[in-house]
């Protein structure tokens, strides 16, 4: 809502305070102020001068020479504009004028001739394109007749004006026009504002002789009133009504709609002109529209209606869409000397429906939508009355014709000053709450410590005792609420354990070298279905999409982080970013149903994508590539920290490498997976080798135990024991080193692989592993022959199981 | 034989002091103490003496054989201090070169600045909720107060999945699923971190997904100026005892009164830049009492319980702490961007 000071100054005097100063106080009020700002920047010397005479230029066919009389000067000016005339009153910026972008007049010379000043058009003087009149959109701006030749034009243009720019919220319609405003600002600053009566001379013929109005469906249309004018000029409106409108940000258009558009704004309002004669019928009737219905409105699209939509018609057919946009059939036009004015209360809800489905969102539907005062909707019809009579030579109809049925009383709110103090903290006096409710006007009962309010239609927004608390608390001020802390019993605040954990998981990735990302859930429809875990996959009967995405990008949810975690790593390395290390904690949804109609289940899972270099440090030659120990060996730190053990098994899953992969698992249940991202995927994403891991942090969380007792430190040596060991290619470590634990189980606390060998020593398709391993009893010293016994028992398990030959 | 001695001595202490190496040093012992050496030698000789000249000479001849072994010692750490010190001045590096790096990492800025709300609020005695991201309408807005049709429900477009599910719009649900657990008895004092999801276009400011946090507190006798308080100190631990906070009056469906907080601008304290748009304040959060109907929804009497509730961003927060001047760069997750803001 934009505000005009000069236009509220009318209303409340707020003379005292300057325009920074009343938005502070409105703002603490209750009504955010968004910005300050003047119509137009500074302008200096610009008058109303008379065009005495307007000659083309001798040496240039597009220009004019005109003698202009400003004062008591005439200055020769040469002038560009088609639609300057001998006769006009124009905008004359003279010699030393400063014109908005602090663009001074000089006096100089075009194509021989002398021009003293320039004739200004509306957007030389700073109003904004769309709000200049179309008929002064291409050329100069002309002042009606009756202003005096030397005034000052700025101030007969408002161009001294500032703009309050007000940010409503939904419940504040009230302040949707000037009167609204006015109240508020009163309250505010304990001025004093009531809305002027309307002043209405009437002929002795009855409007209801000309008209008769049906309602059909009261609940959407519980009031229609129209009036009937006579006599109508159509021309432009007053200047100063036309200043208004452009300082509400509305174009003037001719006096019928300009002096419509005023109501709306000084009422809120909305009104609607027909012009009678072009009605069809003496008949209004208003009624849901017919399926298919159609009418052409004023913007010349032809719409289809449905019986979504109210419509206002002759009897047949539709010349309006309620609240929202009238038909072109019946516009006023320049020709228009009667006009049927509607003032009427249509309910919210269909107005939002029609404005919806047509995208159509004016200044008026915005007003039915939210309500407007239903003791203001005749008033408003009268007021526009008065001034289609004063300033377009209407006669007024005696009476308006309505069809009413609207609630027009006033809510009883009971408010005890007790509870008020309880609620806000306050020690508010009885004496205090009667200044409040007197500045508010709201008029009250009271009883004792309770004060039954009746509160005013024009604030729709207040019903219950809680909306009479922020408006006793707004008044007395939000500053001047104590501090206080609450007094109820209190709660240790804390973590819980999985909250505990996530942070814990997080500042290991952190330490482990990875930088933490995040990246959106919604990603595209291919995108979520790639490098889903197993596990996921099995579970996920179809990706979660949602009904209507704004792009295809952002339209399915996740079952994994790593698609968009490896297009941050694109992203980077496109920019020359190439060595990368990320990670991300965060939710998958998993749905198992094939038409979601259930939540889907949210599983909090840590990703990771690893590309470019691991340790680099040139001056030493060192220089490691990201491989897949690097990205398993940060797992396996995971696994410690959580106190679990993890097993990996060779896998081949889509998007992935088939021979560098692996199923991550915790007691033999599947918690994700690891490896290399399949190279044709990486040359798409212009990623050189990345590896990338993906594992379910609510099961690891579900295993953990936190470890609370005291283990014993051993106090006897341990006995280590190499062996080498020599196997076909395919058997792999992890089963080896399973074998050897199981059969060296309890004496061997820990096999580790310190060698691997192929090559030219050892037969085609031959490995060589050596692994250590720690034979210890924590409570006794081990005997060499305990130790013999026990490795024997070990080299026959894996001959046995691998065919593994100790390497002479 | 005494004077023998005595020369014996004069003579290798002169030649322990001229040695220049460990093995000379080695030698000179050697020669002089070893069983060939001319001390043993006399020693020998000794039959040839006195009862009474026996243990005089004896003894000399010992403190000779002491002092020549203690001279070769002194010298001897001093020749291996010599040596060590030329082997150390050979093994001398440039330590201005770089350190072999160790690969760290660290926390994305959001995370950092939810963690560090939320440990001011625990500090308070609040816990930590969390909720889905898929919620349904219910949750998200029905028990808000915010039933269909609601105007309000315009100000955040929404995602939806299903006619009743969509994702989150704020982490509210989170408070009215709190508040159902608590049989409409037990007080309420959480906060709830998390994504939300709005229709919006990805700009400079705008992004359809971001970070809330929101926090309540249900009990009996919950004050306005309570709420006053708690924000007046977290925002005076966020941003500085130096802030001044103001509440001013809003609208939110589910509080009422409802305020919007503001905080005297860092950068101008107060006097107006263009960071605070001339205003000499930066809003920060909204909030408010809960309203009647949410408590309502929840099982609680709102005539004998009341509370609050607020929620903030905290990518505006970082926007307005640290500078960030784009909303995306949260999620675009530019190296360039995320290593800046790594805690120790």
């Amino acid at each position: 809502m934009l505000v005009s000071l000069n236009w509220l100054q009318e209303y409340v005097d707020v003379s005292e305070y300057t325009p920074e100063e009343l938005a502070e106080i409105i703002t603490k009020t209750g009504i955010e102020v968004e910005s300050v700002e003047p119509v137009a920047e500074e302008i200096k010397g610009v008058v109303v001068g008379y065009v005495r005479s307007c000659e083309q230029h001798p040496n240039a066919d597009k220009l004019n020479l005109c003698q202009v009389e400003v004062g008591k000067e005439t200055l020769q000016i040469v002038c560009g504009a088609h639609n300057v005339a001998q006769g006009q009153k124009v905008a004359v910026a003279t010699p030393g004028a400063v014109l908005p972008g602090n663009f001074k007049i000089k006096k100089t010379k075009l194509r021989g001739e002398e021009s003293n000043g320039m004739i200004c058009s509306l957007q030389e003087l700073g109003i904004d394109e769309k709000d200049v009149p179309k008929e002064f959109s291409d050329g100069i701006f002309v002042f009606p007749e009756d202003v005096k030749v030397g005034e000052n034009a700025v101030s007969l243009l408002n161009l001294d004006d500032i703009i309050i720019e007000l940010g409503l919220t939904p419940n504040r319609s009230d302040a949707l026009s000037m009167a609204g405003v006015a109240y508020e600002v009163a309250a505010a600053i304990d001025g004093t504002y009531e809305l002027a009566e309307e002043m209405v001379q009437t002929s002795d013929k009855r409007a209801s002789n000309y008209l008769s109005v049906v309602v059909d469906d009261e609940e959407a249309n519980p009031y229609y009133g129209a009036f009937v004018i006579e006599n109508i000029h159509v021309g432009p409106s007053p200047l100063w009504m036309r200043n208004r409108l452009t300082a509400a940000g509305i174009r003037p258009i001719n006096n019928v709609v300009d002096i419509t558009n005023y109501v709306l704004m000084e009422y809120g309002q909305p009104l609607h002109a027909f012009d009678y004669d072009r009605f069809g019928s003496q008949t209004i009737v208003t009624r849901r529209a017919k399926d298919g219905e159609k009418i052409t409105t004023l913007d010349d699209q032809e719409r289809v209606l449905n019986a979504d939509h109210l419509v206002i018609t002759n009897g047949e057919k539709a010349h309006a869409i309620a609240g929202v946009m009238g038909g072109a059939e019946s516009e006023v036009q320049t020709d228009t000397t009667t006009v049927i004015l509607e003032a009427a209360y249509f309910s919210p809800t269909v107005v939002r429906e029609a404005s919806k489905n047509h995208g159509l969102r004016s200044e008026s539907s915005t007003r039915f939508e939210k309500g407007v005062d239903p003791n203001r909707v005749e008033r408003a019809g009268l007021r526009a009355c008065e001034l289609l009579s004063k300033y377009a030579g209407g006669t007024v109809l005696e009476g308006v014709v309505s069809h009413d049925n609207l609630d027009r009383s006033e809510k009883q709110v009971a408010v005890n000053i007790n509870t008020i103090n309880d609620r806000l903290g306050t020690k508010i006096s009885n004496e205090d709450m009667s200044d409040i409710f007197r500045r508010l006007q709201f008029t009250y009962e009271q009883e004792g410590d309770v004060f039954d309010v009746s509160v005013p239609t024009r604030r729709g927004d207040i019903a219950i005792f809680e909306d009479m608390l922020e408006e006793v608390a707004r008044i007395y001020g939000y500053d001047n609420l104590p501090y206080t802390l609450p007094e109820g019993a209190s709660q240790a605040g804390g973590l819980t354990q999985n909250q505990e954990l996530k942070r814990k998981v997080k500042s290991y990735f952190e330490g482990a070298g990875l930088y933490e990302t995040i990246t959106y859930s919604l990603t595209s429809e291919d995108k979520a279905q790639m490098l889903v875990s197993p596990e996921v996959a099995e579970k996920a009967v179809s990706p979660v999409s949602l009904a209507m995405p704004m792009s295809e990008d952002h339209g399915t949810l996740r079952l994994s982080m790593l698609p968009e975690l490896l297009s941050s790593l694109s992203y980077n390395v496109a920019r020359k970013q190439e060595n990368l290390a990320y990670y991300e904690v965060g939710t998958v949804f998993i749905s198992e149903e094939e038409q979601v109609t259930k939540q889907p289940e949210e599983v909090l899972r840590a990703s990771g994508a690893l590309t470019g270099e691991w340790v680099t440090h040139p001056w030493q030659q060192e220089k490691k590539p990201i491989d897949f120990f690097v990205a398993k060996g940060i797992l396996e730190g995971l696994s410690q920290q959580l106190d679990l053990s993890f097993g990996y098994e060779k896998a081949k899953l889509d998007y992935m490498h088939p021979g560098r992969t692996a199923v991550v698992s915790v007691d033999d249940e599947t918690v994700g997976f690891i490896g290399q991202v399949h190279p044709k995927l990486q040359k798409q994403l212009g990623l050189k080798e990345t590896y990338v891991f993906d594992i379910n942090l609510e099961v690891l969380f579900k295993k953990y135990q936190k470890e609370e007792k005291f283990q014993a430190i051993p106090r006897h040596p341990s006995v280590s024991r190499d062996i080498a060991l020599v196997v076909d290619e395919e058997v792999t470590s992890g089963t080896i080193e399973k074998t050897i634990a199981d059969a060296g189980d309890p004496l061997v606390k820990d096999v580790q692989v310190f060698d691997l060998y192929q090559g030219e020593h050892l037969d085609k398709g031959k490995k060589s592993l050596a692994f250590r391993l720690l034979y210890l009893d924590p409570v006794r010293t081990l005997k060499d022959q305990e130790v013999e016994e026990a490795h024997n028992r070990i080299l026959n398990a894996v001959k046995e199981k691998h065919q593994a030959e100790l390497r002479g | 034989m005494k004077e023998r001695l005595e020369q014996l001595k004069q003579e290798a202490l002169t030649k322990v002091e001229e040695a220049d190496s460990v093995q000379g040093l080695k030698d000179v012992r050697v020669e002089y103490l070893g069983k060939k050496g001319p001390i043993t030698e006399v020693l020998r000789g000794m039959g040839k003496l006195s009862k009474e000249e026996r243990p005089v000479i004896g003894q000399l001849a010992n403190d000779v054989r002491e002092s020549i072994a203690k001279a070769i010692e002194t010298k001897q750490t001093t020749l291996e201090d010599e040596a060590l010190e030329k082997q150390l001045e050979e093994e001398s590096i440039d330590v201005t070169l770089p350190g072999r790096p160790v690969q760290v990492g660290g926390p994305h800025l959001l995370t950092s600045i939810v963690e560090e709300i939320e440990d001011l609020f625990i500090g308070m005695g609040f816990e930590i909720k969390e909720g889905p991201e898929v919620e349904t309408d219910y949750y998200n807005f029905e028990a808000l107060n915010l039933p269909k049709g609601h105007p309000a429900r315009d100000m955040q477009d929404s995602f939806y999945i299903t006619e009743e599910l969509l994702m989150r719009t704020h982490t509210s649900p989170v408070q009215a699923r709190t508040m159902g657990t608590r049989n409409g008895k037990e007080p309420v004092k959480m906060i709830c971190p998390g994504k939300v999801y709005r229709r919006d276009t990805d700009d400079a400011t705008h992004s359809h997904q971001f970070t809330q946090i929101e926090g309540l507190l249900v009990d009996k006798n919950v004050r306005m100026s309570d709420l006053k308080g708690v924000l007046n100190a977290f925002a005076k631990q966020m941003f500085g005892e130096e802030r001044e906070i103001r509440l001013r009056p809003s609208f939110f469906p589910f509080t009422e009164p409802s305020v919007e907080m503001d905080i005297s601008c860092k950068v101008c304290g107060g006097a107006g830049c263009s960071v605070c748009k001339k205003t000499g304040w930066i809003e920060i959060l909204g909030g408010g009492m809960v309203h009647p109907n949410v408590l309502e929804m929840a099982g609680y009497d709102p005539k004998e319980y009341s509370g609050f509730a607020f929620g903030m961003g905290p990518e505006r927060i970082a926007m307005l702490k640290y500078g960030v001047d784009d909303i995306r760069h949260f999620y675009t997750n530019d190296i360039r961007f995320l290593e800046q803001y790594h805690k120790a």
